[in-house]
C-alpha cells in the first residue's frame, strides 16, 4: 500500500528524537527563570478529617520563605468533568485522603521550603474513613462529599435487548466475580509546573499568567486556571514543554498546576513545583480497583446470547474522570463482538484514597480481563478452540451495535488469524510441556471520544499552516506531544499532502497563545482528530499553491501532482513510475532525505545565492515559458505572489452519526473509529514458587493504517508491556488509606529482565474516515494482554485466576485450592493487620510498634537468635 | 549550610563551583551548571534516569555528593554527542524507537555507553541484564535492543571505513 506515498507508512525517527537523545530537549523541570522560587506542598497525614484551624505565621517568619498559600487564596472548586467540580487546589474545610493538599510554601530554596512545611500548624478533627468501596456504599453519615449519598459518585443501569431472554436461550452460562487491583501510570517524569505572572508592559501592573506544565491537556488547564483564579482565559498562557510520558496521569488538571499559579500570584515571582515520586503516587488518577460480577451465556456453537455485568469501581476521594470511567466500562462491552443482549450496572464509589482517573485503556481494561477470561472458560466447557469461539462472535460491519456504537473498519478477524498463525497456535496449543501454556484474548479501543468533555459544537481539533517565501512549512497545532509521536504524525501528514520533504516542516505545538484549540492528548484521539485537521489544513494550502502553479505551468489544477518537493504536470510526466526530472527523490531507506539533497535544493532555489539572485533566477525561468515542473519553493513563491499570503486552516469534529444513542450516559463510548487487537501469550508457571514468566506475546493490532510503523510498533509493544505489568506485578497496596509502596521499585514496574519479547503485528483495515485511513494504536492493545496471560496460565496448569495481578501468592493459593490442599499460611504469627503483600516480608518496619515476630523459617530470625 | 569551593571535571571541562557540601551531584549538574539532560525520576535511586559516568563507570548522580566527585572525570549525556553531532547510539535510539517520551533516554544511553565499552558485542541477555538498573515506562525495552544492535553495526561500519581509508 505504502508505495503510493512518499512519507506516510515509512519507518522514520520522530521529529523531536535528537532533542531527547542528546539531552538538549527541555522538560518542565529543566526550565528556570530569574528570581524563581521553589514551591513545596503540605499534604494531609489523615485520610478523612475536618480542618479546624490552620496557622502559617511561624512558617512565614522563617528566613527565606516568601509566602505561604492556603485554601483561602483560591477557594473555587474545579474538576476535569463539568459534573465533577468537587476539588479544591488547597483544602478549605476538609481533607479526604492521605496526601490531600493543605498549604504551599514558596521559598528561595527547597531545603527552606521543606523546613517551613514543618512549621505550619494545622488542627484536624478526625472523621471515620472509608477504604473499601462495598463498605463505603453502605455509609449513611460522615460522607466523603455531602452531596453524594452512600458515597456513590455515580451509578448507571443500562439494559440493551432482552438479557433475561438471552440467558434463557443459552446452552451454557458462566458466572463469576473478578477483581483487578489498583494500578497507576508511573510515567518517568514526575509532574512539574512553572508559573510566572508577567508585568504588563503597558500598564505596569501584574497582568498575564504564563504556565509551563507537564500536561496532556493544555487547553483544559487554561480553562480550569481561569475558573479557579478568576482570570479571563485570554490572560492565561499555557505552554507544554516536552512531557516525559502521560498514560492518562497528566490528562486532567493536577493540583500542583493550580497551586503553582496561586503561589506565583501571591509572591509576584515565578514559582516552580515539581512532585517527588511519592507525591506522584498520591496525585495518582490511575486505574481504580474494580470488582466485576460477570455473567455470560453462550449457545453450544459458541455464539454469545447475553452478557450481564455489575461493576464497582473504588474511585478514591474525588470524581476526576470517574463518571466517564464507569461509563466506558459498560459501553465498551459492545463494539468488539456481536452481543445481542447486554445488562450493565455500574457504580463509581468514593473512598478516602487518592482519586482514580484515566489510565491507558480507560475504563475498558478490567472489564475486558473479566470478559475474555470468562469466554475462555466457556470455550473450555464447550470444547471449542478459544480462537474459534472469538471468530464465531464477530460483528458484521458496517453496523451499529445494540448499545449505539457505530463500527466501520473492523480488522479483528485478521488480527485473530495473524496471531494464531504467528504463534503456531494450532499445532502448539495444549501440546506444550507441563507448566507451559498459550492463551488468547482480544480487545479494542476508541480513536478519540465522539463527544468532548465539555459538550459543545466546537471542533475537537484545529490546525493552522503557514508557508513563507523560504519554503518552510510551519504547522500550528494544539495537540500535545507526550512521547507518543503526535508532532511527527502532524509533520508527516502535512508533508505528504504538500508533497514536500519532512525536513521542511516545523511543528509548533501546544502553546495556547500560538496554537489553535485542540482538546488534548487523551482517549487516543490525536492521530484521528488532529491528523484529520492537519490533513484539511494542508489540503487548503495545497489548493492555493495549485491555483498559482497551474497558472504558471499553463495547465489545469487537476493535472498537478505534488510530490518529492516539487509540483509536476501529471500529463507530461509519469509521476511515480520513475525518477522525476531535475532532481531525484533522495532519502535513505529509512525515509529521511539525505543531507546532500537539501544542499542541491538550496542552490536550485536560490537559498544559498540569496534573495536578490532568486528574483533574477525566477525572471530567467519565467522567460523560458510554461514548464512541466516547479520546485516546491518556486510554487510557494508563485502562490504568495498570487494570493498575497499562504496560510490554511483545517478542523475536525466527529460526524453526528458517530456520536451514539440518546439514553442517559450514551455520550461515552461512541467514537468515529475503533482499533482492534488480538494477542497470544506464552507463559511458564512454576508450580513450586507460583512464579509466572511471560516468554513471548504476539500482538496484532488493527490501527487502520500505520502512518509511521516504528511508532505504531512502539505503541503496541508499550501497551502490551504495561498490560503485562498489571497482570503480574503492579499493584498499589493500601493500609488504612496509606499507600505502602509509593516508589518505583516497590510498585514493581517491570525492568528489562522481566520484560518478554513482544512481536507486534500491524493490521491495516484502512478506516474510511481516518487520516489516510489511520486509527488509534496506543491503548487498544493493553486490555488483551491481561486475559491472554490469565488464559495462558489456565492452559499451563489448569487454574483460573480471577484477581489481578497474578502474584506468586495468588498462583500458589489457586494451585493448592485445585488440589483441595490446605492453604499455606506463610504469614502465621505476623501482624494480621499488615497488607497481604507485605506480611511475607515480616512487615515490621512499616508499622511503628506493631512489629510482628519473624516467621520461624525466616533466616533473619535465625540470625537474631544467634 | 555554608558553601564550599569545589572543582569538577565534567565532559572534559573544568568548573569551579561554590556549593553546599550536602549538595547532590544531580542537583549541581541541573541547577548550578544547567546541564539538565540528567533527569530526576524518583526519590530513592530506583529509576536510573540520572545516570552519569564517573571515570567511565555508570553511577546514579542522585546518590552522590558533588563534593565527593572532585578529581574524577564526569561524563553526562551532554558530553556524549561527538563534535556537535549525535553519537551512533543516540542516532540509533531515535531511528529505532528506543526513545518515546525521552525522559529515561539519557540515563539509558549512559548505561549503554558503558556496556559497549566493556563488551563491544553483547548478547541480548547481556543487554537485558545491563539495562535492568534503568526503568522505562513507554517502550517495553524491545526497541532499545534493536537500537543498540544498530548502533553496534554502525560503529563497526564506521571503524571499518576508517581503517579502509588508512
Amino acid at each position: 500500500m505504502t508505495k503510493d506515498f512518499s512519507i506516510i507508512g515509512k519507518r522514520i525517527a520522530m521529529v523531536d528524537a535528537a532533542g531527547k537523545t542528546s539531552g538538549a530537549g527541555k522538560y518542565t523541570d529543566d526550565l528556570s527563570l530569574p528570581g524563581m522560587l521553589v514551591g513545596k506542598i503540605l499534604h494531609s497525614p489523615y485520610p478523612h478529617a475536618r480542618m479546624k484551624r490552620i496557622d502559617t505565621t511561624r512558617a512565614e517568619k522563617l528566613d527565606g520563605v516568601v509566602a505561604v498559600a492556603t485554601g483561602k487564596d483560591a477557594p473555587n472548586t474545579y474538576g476535569i468533568l463539568p459534573v465533577g467540580h468537587d476539588e479544591r487546589a488547597l483544602a478549605v474545610d476538609k481533607v479526604r485522603y492521605v496526601g490531600d493538599n493543605v498549604a504551599c510554601v514558596a521559598a528561595l530554596d527547597e531545603a527552606t521550603a521543606d523546613r517551613a512545611l514543618e512549621l505550619i500548624d494545622v488542627e484536624y478533627e478526625l472523621l471515620p474513613a472509608y477504604f473499601d468501596p462495598e463498605k463505603a456504599m453502605k455509609a449513611e453519615t460522615d460522607l466523603i462529599h455531602d452531596n453524594k449519598p452512600h458515597n456513590i459518585e455515580k451509578d448507571y443501569h443500562h439494559v440493551f435487548g432482552d438479557p433475561e431472554k438471552g440467558f434463557a436461550e443459552a446452552d451454557h452460562v458462566a458466572e463469576a466475580r473478578f477483581i483487578a487491583n489498583e494500578v497507576t501510570h508511573a510515567a518517568m517524569e514526575p509532574h512539574s509546573t512553572l508559573a510566572a505572572l508577567e508585568i504588563d508592559s503597558q500598564t505596569g501592573k501584574p497582568g498575564r499568567l504564563t504556565v509551563w506544565s507537564s500536561t496532556q491537556v493544555p487547553y483544559y488547564l487554561q480553562h480550569k486556571l481561569s475558573l479557579v483564579l478568576e482570570m479571563p482565559m485570554s490572560q492565561i498562557r499555557v505552554i507544554k514543554p516536552l512531557v516525559g510520558g502521560g498514560f492518562g496521569g497528566k490528562s486532567e488538571v493536577i493540583p500542583l498546576e493550580i497551586i503553582a499559579a496561586i503561589a506565583a500570584r501571591k509572591t509576584r515571582a515565578p514559582v516552580k513545583i515539581t512532585y517527588t515520586r511519592e507525591e506522584v503516587f498520591w496525585a495518582h488518577r490511575g486505574r481504580p480497583r474494580t470488582i466485576i460480577d460477570l455473567k455470560t451465556g453462550v449457545k453450544n456453537d459458541g455464539r454469545i446470547t447475553a452478557v450481564k455485568a455489575r461493576v464497582v469501581q473504588d474511585g478514591g476521594a474525588y470524581c476526576s474522570y470517574g463518571v466517564v470511567t464507569i461509563l466506558y466500562s459498560g459501553a465498551l462491552l459492545g463494539a468488539l463482538y456481536d452481543i445481542p443482549n447486554i445488562q450493565y450496572d455500574g457504580y463509581r464509589v468514593l473512598t478516602n484514597k487518592p482519586a482514580c482517573g484515566a489510565m491507558r485503556g480507560h475504563g475498558t481494561v478490567n472489564v475486558r480481563f473479566a470478559f475474555e477470561s470468562q469466554l475462555d472458560e466457556l470455550a473450555a466447557k464447550l470444547e471449542v478452540d478459544p480462537a474459534v469461539i472469538r471468530r464465531r462472535n464477530l460483528l458484521q460491519p458496517p453496523c451499529v451495535t445494540i448499545n449505539g456504537l457505530r463500527v466501520q473498519s473492523y480488522g479483528l478477524p485478521e488480527c485473530i488469524d495473524r496471531v494464531v498463525e504467528r504463534s503456531g497456535w494450532k499445532h502448539r496449543k495444549g501440546k506444550l510441556t507441563r507448566g507451559r501454556g498459550l492463551g488468547i484474548a482480544c480487545s479494542h479501543y476508541v480513536s478519540g471520544a465522539a463527544n468532548s468533555i465539555i459538550r459543545s459544537d466546537m471542533p475537537h481539533s484545529t490546525v493552522n499552516i503557514k508557508i513563507d517565501r523560504d519554503g518552510g512549512v510551519v504547522v500550528y497545532t494544539g495537540a500535545a506531544e507526550i512521547g507518543q509521536g503526535s508532532d511527527t504524525m502532524t509533520a508527516q501528514i502535512a508533508a505528504e499532502v504538500l508533497g514536500c520533504s519532512l525536513s521542511r516542516v516545523k511543528v509548533v505545538a501546544a502553546d495556547t497563545d500560538l496554537t489553535p484549540i485542540d482538546i488534548g492528548s487523551y482517549s487516543s484521539r490525536v492521530t484521528f482528530m488532529a491528523g484529520n485537521a492537519t490533513l484539511r489544513a494542508a489540503e487548503e494550502v495545497k489548493k492555493q499553491i495549485a491555483l498559482a502553479a497551474a497558472k504558471k505551468m499553463n495547465c489545469a489544477v487537476e493535472e498537478l501532482v505534488f510530490r518529492d518537493d516539487g509540483v509536476f504536470n501529471s500529463k507530461s510526466i509519469n509521476v511515480g513510475a520513475g525518477v522525476p526530472p531535475v532532481q531525484a527523490p533522495g532519502g535513505d531507506e529509512r525515509g529521511r532525505s539525505s543531507p546532500h539533497r537539501s544542499q542541491d535544493q538550496a542552490s536550485v532555489s536560490g537559498r544559498v545565492e540569496g534573495q536578490i539572485l532568486r528574483g533574477s533566477l525566477q525572471q530567467q525561468r519565467n522567460e523560458e515559458g510554461p514548464k512541466d515542473f516547479m520546485t516546491f519553493e518556486e510554487a510557494v513563491v508563485a502562490a504568495i505572489d498570487f494570493h498575497g499570503a499562504l496560510a490554511g486552516t483545517g478542523s475536525y469534529a466527529p460526524p453526528p452519526e458517530a456520536r451514539g444513542g440518546k439514553f442517559k450516559g450514551a455520550g461515552v463510548g461512541p467514537s468515529p473509529a475503533y482499533s482492534y487487537s488480538a494477542q497470544v501469550a506464552e507463559v511458564t508457571v512454576d508450580e513450586d514458587t507460583g512464579e509466572v514468566i511471560v516468554h513471548k506475546v504476539w500482538a496484532a493490532h488493527d490501527c487502520g493504517r500505520a502512518l509511521n510503523p516504528v511508532s505504531v510498533e512502539g505503541q503496541i509493544i508499550g501497551s502490551v508491556w504495561m498490560g503485562m505489568g498489571q497482570a503480574l506485578t503492579e499493584e498499589m497496596v493500601w493500609k488504612d488509606g496509606l499507600l505502602m509502596n509509593p516508589g518505583l521499585l516497590e510498585y514493581r514496574s517491570p525492568s528489562s529482565v522481566e520484560s518478554p519479547e513482544v512481536e507486534p503485528i500491524i493490521v491495516e483495515s484502512i478506516d474510511p474516515e481516518g487520516p489516510f485511513g489511520a486509527k488509534e494504536c496506543s491503548e487498544g492493545s493493553l486490555a488483551a494482554t491481561i486475559p491472554a496471560i490469565a488464559n495462558a496460565i489456565y492452559d499451563a496448569v489448569g487454574i483460573r485466576l480471577r484477581e489481578a495481578p497474578f502474584t506468586p501468592e495468588r498462583v500458589l493459593a489457586a494451585l493448592r485450592a485445585k488440589k483441595n490442599a490446605k492453604l499455606l499460611d506463610l504469614t502465621e504469627g505476623i501482624d494480621p493487620t499488615a497488607p497481604e503483600r507485605f506480611r511475607e516480608h515480616g512487615g515490621a518496619l512499616w508499622f511503628k510498634g506493631k512489629g510482628p515476630e519473624r516467621h520461624a523459617s525466616d533466616p533473619a530470625r535465625r540470625t537474631e537468635q544467634a | 549550610m555554608k558553601k564550599e569551593l569545589i572543582e569538577l571535571q565534567i565532559n572534559g571541562r573544568s568548573y569551579e563551583l561554590a556549593i553546599e557540601p550536602s549538595k547532590l551531584l544531580l542537583d549541581t549538574l541541573r541547577q548550578d551548571l544547567q546541564l539538565t539532560g540528567s533527569k530526576r525520576g524518583c526519590d530513592d535511586s530506583s529509576c536510573g534516569a540520572c545516570t552519569v559516568l564517573e571515570d567511565g563507570i555508570p553511577m546514579l548522580s542522585c546518590t552522590m555528593l558533588a563534593a565527593s566527585c572532585e578529581g574524577q572525570e564526569i561524563t553526562t549525556i551532554e558530553g556524549v554527542s561527538e563534535h556537535g553531532s549525535l553519537a551512533a547510539i543516540q542516532k540509533a535510539y531515535g531511528d529505532w524507537g528506543g526513545a518515546q517520551c525521552g525522559f529515561c533516554t539519557p540515563g539509558f544511553i549512559m548505561t549503554v555507553k558503558h556496556l559497549l565499552a566493556e563488551n563491544p558485542e553483547p548478547t541480548e541477555d547481556e543487554i537485558r541484564n545491563a539495562l535492568s538498573g534503568n526503568l522505562c515506562r513507554c517502550t517495553g525495552y524491545s526497541q532499545m535492543y534493536q537500537a543498540i544492535k544498530a548502533a553496534i553495526d554502525a560503529e563497526q561500519k564506521g571503524s571499518a571505513a576508517v581503517s579502509a581509508a588508512r
